[in-house]
């Protein structure tokens, strides 16, 4: 196959990472106008990060007007998987990819692209993994814009219940996974417990969302790693 | 008083930073096993952590976001595509809410 034609393909099969994107980033949309961003900076932060969670969870930051050290951290922490897809994906590629391309390839590592891009036969073409990210990338920036733009116009009934949409989309992420693999569903129940101690307890609830997050998110993969720790099977990681 | 767009392109260098650094410096495996084990349930831990309670305020009434969060349970072990909970999820808050709160 010719470049072009992995690029096709690429474009092709990102059509439902494309859509799913759209019903997630409308809702991101509207909820960064809430935020009081713009239109054209709830688009801009679409187009420039390409992170459901990172940018959800900044919103908030944003609004209370957090220093740059703290957006950093959060964005750091929350973002960090990416960090072992991006790894995972260079040893997908042929030794001689070279660092633009790697460099061009690294803008569209999400929790979706990844899950197609690793599944690919054989070695990664950069063409296919830029076809995978324009189409999935459009999906993203459109929904953001029209949530921004008619989230302002939009009866609230329909907005309350597009709040849904991101959880439902995270829980698709990781129940999957969860159902066949005890310790990653021991991980999901562990986090979701430990997140509501520190939601409603005294004291406690005083944490910033953010730092609830990390401060869960170490404790409970740190122990995970402890007591259930990964190896190395081919074609992929199991958990013992 | 930091402006809007500063943040964004904090975000923005942070997140590319972590995608394009292993991508390009990393040609090694990583060996430590307490390390790859850390990096591979660190999603599943932050996306459930995110996701509840938070859910449960994520619509207008809780009773109504309870509805949703089971059925995005339900449809997501039936290994349901992301769109399909995402929406199913938010229809049935819709539904739910027009029934009890109209």
């Amino acid at each position: 196959m010719k470049s072009f034609d992995y690029f096709k393909k690429g474009m092709k099969d990102a059509i439902p990472i494309c859509l799913g994107y759209m019903a997630v980033s409308f809702a991101f949309g509207i909820q960064a106008s809430e935020a009081g961003l713009s239109v054209l900076q709830a688009t801009c932060m679409s187009l420039m990060n390409v992170t459901s969670a990172g940018q959800f969870s900044s919103l908030e930051l944003i609004m209370n007007q957090a220093t740059f050290a703290e957006m950093a951290l959060l964005q750091f922490i929350i973002n960090l998987r990416y960090m072992l897809m991006s790894a995972a994906l260079s040893q997908k590629l042929s030794t001689k990819t070279g660092t633009l391309h790697r460099m061009g390839i690294a803008y569209g590592v999400t929790d979706e692209i990844f899950g197609v891009s690793a599944l690919v036969k054989g070695e990664l073409k950069p063409a296919y993994s830029y076809g995978l990210i324009i189409t999935s990338v459009v999906g993203w920036v459109f929904g953001t814009f029209m949530g921004a733009f008619a989230g302002q116009i939009m009866p609230q009934r329909l907005i309350s219940c597009l709040g849904l949409a991101i959880y439902g989309m995270f829980l698709a992420i990781i129940l999957p996974e969860a159902k066949v693999k005890k310790p990653v569903m021991a991980v999901v129940i562990s986090a979701m417990v430990m997140s509501t101690v520190f939601t409603y307890t005294p004291v406690l609830k005083s944490i910033s969302s953010g730092f609830r997050i990390i401060i869960v998110t170490v404790v409970v993969a740190a122990l995970a790693s402890v007591f259930a720790p990964v190896v190395e099977t081919e074609g992929g990681q199991e958990s013992a | 008083m930091h402006s809007i767009y500063s943040y964004i392109i904090v975000m923005a260098v942070v997140t590319y930073l972590i995608r394009a650094l292993p991508l390009t410096l990393i040609r090694k495996e990583i060996k430590s096993p307490f390390v790859k084990s850390f990096l591979y349930y660190v999603p599943y831990a932050t996306l459930a952590a995110m996701t509840f309670p938070a859910i449960l305020h994520a619509s207008d009434y809780m009773v109504a976001s309870i509805c949703g969060f089971v059925t995005a349970v339900v449809l997501s072990l039936k290994n349901k595509s992301l769109l399909t909970v995402a929406v199913s999820s938010c229809a049935v808050v819709f539904v739910v809410e027009l029934i009890m709160y109209h």
